[in-house]
């Protein structure tokens, strides 16, 4: 009797930290939204030099995933990596420093938008070269094999990534030598211009069954599904079952980069409106908090009005911060 | 600190490659950090034999053999190397660094600039170079002025067993990209290596024969050809100094620049391919910083701009040879 009390507070404590932790998501997905959204602004009013891949429309997949993760687990990123960023624990101010140029930055300046690295929270970088990163996804959970750590190292990359060599080459050696890896195929439909299907012969999901590494294809939209497939495929990794495939189907609501406006001639207007509608990750989630009464249009709209503020002031000190000193370009090319 | 070999009085005398393997174990066993990755490393010790009982020593788990995957496995040594390990990649030809060459150039070799100087890269890249061993077009490149050319690598050409043992060990430490080459053709080449712990920094050159009349810049496998031409020219009365570089980056000027300064000619010898070569590059440093003192154009000597080619009577003529080295002096020095 006393056993079963017990129990049933346990698990009233539980519910509690579980609705805490979906509108947590809520505020990380939407936080990487309307960070982007602002990322937009900077290049169209010319405050920002070169440009950017907005990751609009992929937030669950970030979220979900890095919510499955420990601080001082690895991820490596890509071209698109705002989000993957951001869910791993990146603070505003400095990426939008970074964003812009400035000596505040996550890299004082040098990286820019694709190459925006914290080894505080165990991001090992965003990466311009498509598939770049897939090397050092798995030398990273070897060092954590070798070292005794538990961690583990998440490899996202995007459908376009498919088609580099060294993707394969690593996952063959992640599953030979069983390294606590988890790749993570965001398939958001287009190799920059052209639809995958174009590039890519048969199933994504059956190049990790050729490794005889455990696979799976989800709907990257849902943020609860994913973090449930992201969180059992992290744990196994860790307790040292090896690496894991992940396929999230998923959507890039706006162009390559900025500036790809007219995309008209690689996919329709309708198909976008049709995503943007029905399939958006954080209306999506929004909806479900709202029928499971874990929020209401008020308190949505308050965490959406916080969020807000606190994008607007990072984006402030950003555009306030100053430049690197000139001699600065000299500095870093080798570690003293 | 760095000593010489005559310094120590050491007697000892091993090969290049035994050196290099020395070199190796002794760091293993120093720092748990340091691992081997490459193909063939472990129960065969490469091809070459240089790695030859340090599986044994240090397990399968510091000494792993890895798939035939190049770019594979230097991207595991750069995120190994990212996240506290100390890797030591092996590429058994330097051939085929060219497969290498996105993890090398864009990922190992920028990550600490692009991070802000937040991340780093100490992994060590070795591989060979050399031709003469009649393995034709894809097993006898020398391609260190790739990776010479790439802002955030060092590159180190060792030509003696004392220098390839003190500089690799040097490299392990160094917290940055280092790619190793090694001339597959001086593997049993002999020579005094004190026993016993010594480094030699990255970026200062050793001035292996002393002379008045030319300077001879060299690295690796041309350090030795340079050496035998010196000798030859005793004869013809010509004094030969002999540079050898060492590493190419970090590339000591000075020491070149004094060396020329005091000879007033020089030939740039180096086993690469001539054309946008190592020898432009000493040569244009030579101009720079010896222009005035100069009493005859600088000259280059390098590989053959072709394909290396497999028949032993077209592959020798690609490299300088003492011979040609020792003509070319007699023509600089009007003898």
């Amino acid at each position: 009797m006393r056993r079963a009390k017990k129990t049933k507070a346990q698990a009233a404590t539980r519910s509690a930290a579980h609705d805490e932790r979906w509108l947590h998501f809520y505020r990380q997905m939407l936080k990487i939204r309307l960070f982007e959204e602002e990322v937009n602004q900077l290049y169209l009013s010319a405050k920002m030099p070169g440009l950017a891949h907005l990751y609009i429309g992929q937030e669950a997949v970030a979220v979900g995933v890095c919510e499955a993760l420990r601080r001082d687990d690895y991820i490596t990123s890509t071209h698109r990596g705002h989000g993957h960023c951001l869910a791993k624990g990146a603070a505003l101010d400095k990426m939008f420093a970074e964003l812009l140029g400035k000596a505040a930055g996550y890299c004082r300046g040098k990286g820019g938008s694709m190459h925006i690295a914290d080894q505080d929270t165990g991001n090992l970088g965003a990466n311009a070269i498509v598939g770049g990163s897939a090397g050092i996804a798995a030398g990273a959970a070897m060092s954590a094999k070798m070292r005794g750590t538990d961690q583990v190292a998440v490899c996202f990359f995007g459908d376009g990534a498919l088609g580099q060599g060294l993707l394969y080459e690593s996952m063959n050696m992640a599953s030979l030598w069983k390294l606590p890896v988890v790749y993570i195929c965001e398939n958001n439909q287009y190799n920059e211009y052209t639809h995958f299907r174009e590039t890519t012969a048969g199933e994504v999901t059956s190049r990790a069954r050729a490794f005889g590494i455990p696979n799976e294809s989800i709907d990257g939209q849902d943020v609860r599904t994913l973090h449930a497939a992201a969180l059992k495929l992290v744990e196994q990794a860790r307790r040292g079952d090896g690496p894991a495939f992940l396929q999230c189907n998923t959507y890039r609501f706006h162009g390559h980069h900025v500036g790809d406006i007219d995309r008209a001639y690689y996919r329709s207007k309708k198909d976008e409106e049709e995503w943007k509608n029905r399939r958006d990750p954080v209306k999506l989630l929004a909806d479900w908090l709202k029928t499971s009464r874990l929020a209401d249009e008020s308190l949505l709209g308050r965490i959406e009005h916080e969020i807000a503020a606190e994008i607007k002031q990072a984006v402030n000190f950003a555009l306030d911060a100053p430049y690197p000193e000139p001699h600065e370009v000299k500095q870093h090319v080798y570690v003293e | 600190m760095a000593v010489t070999a005559k310094q120590s009085g050491a007697a000892r005398e091993i090969t290049f490659g035994q050196a290099i393997n020395e070199a190796l174990a002794e760091e293993m066993r120093r720092d748990p950090r340091v691992f081997i990755i490459g193909e063939d490393v472990a129960e065969a010790g490469t091809p070459f034999k240089v790695l030859s009982g340090l599986v044994k020593e240090f397990g399968p788990e510091r000494v792993i053999d890895s798939p035939i995957s190049e770019a594979g496995i230097a991207g595991v040594g750069v995120g190994a190397a990212m996240t506290g390990m100390r890797p030591v990649v092996d590429i058994m030809f330097g051939d085929f660094i060219t497969l290498t060459m996105d993890q090398l150039v864009n990922q190992a070799a920028k990550i600490h600039y692009m991070s802000g100087g937040k991340l780093k890269v100490p992994m060590v890249l070795r591989t060979t170079l050399g031709a003469t061993r009649r393995s034709a077009a894809q097993h006898s490149q020398s391609l260190h002025a790739w990776v010479s050319h790439i802002p955030g690598l060092k590159v180190a050409v060792p030509a003696t067993p004392y220098d390839a043992k003190g500089l690799l060990k040097s490299a392990i430490r160094d917290d940055n990209p280092v790619v190793f080459f090694e001339d597959k053709m001086m593997y049993q080449l002999k020579g005094p290596v004190p026993e016993g712990e010594y480094t030699i920094p990255l970026g200062v050159a050793d001035v292996k024969r002393a002379g008045s009349d030319i300077t001879f810049v060299a690295t690796s496998s041309m350090v030795h050809v340079a050496l035998v031409a010196a000798e030859a020219l005793q004869q013809s009365h010509i004094s030969a100094e002999v540079v050898d570089v060492r590493t190419t980056v970090p590339l000591d000027r000075q020491t070149i620049i004094d060396s020329v300064k005091k000879t007033s000619r020089a030939i740039v010898i180096d086993e690469g391919y001539e054309r946008y070569g190592v020898t432009a590059e000493i040569a244009s440093v030579i101009a720079d910083g010896a222009f005035y003192y100069l009493d005859a154009p600088v000259k280059r000597m390098g590989a053959m701009d072709v394909p290396v080619p497999f028949s032993p009577v077209l592959e020798d003529q690609t490299v300088p040879t003492p011979e040609s080295v020792a003509a070319m002096a007699k023509t600089l020095c009007n003898k």
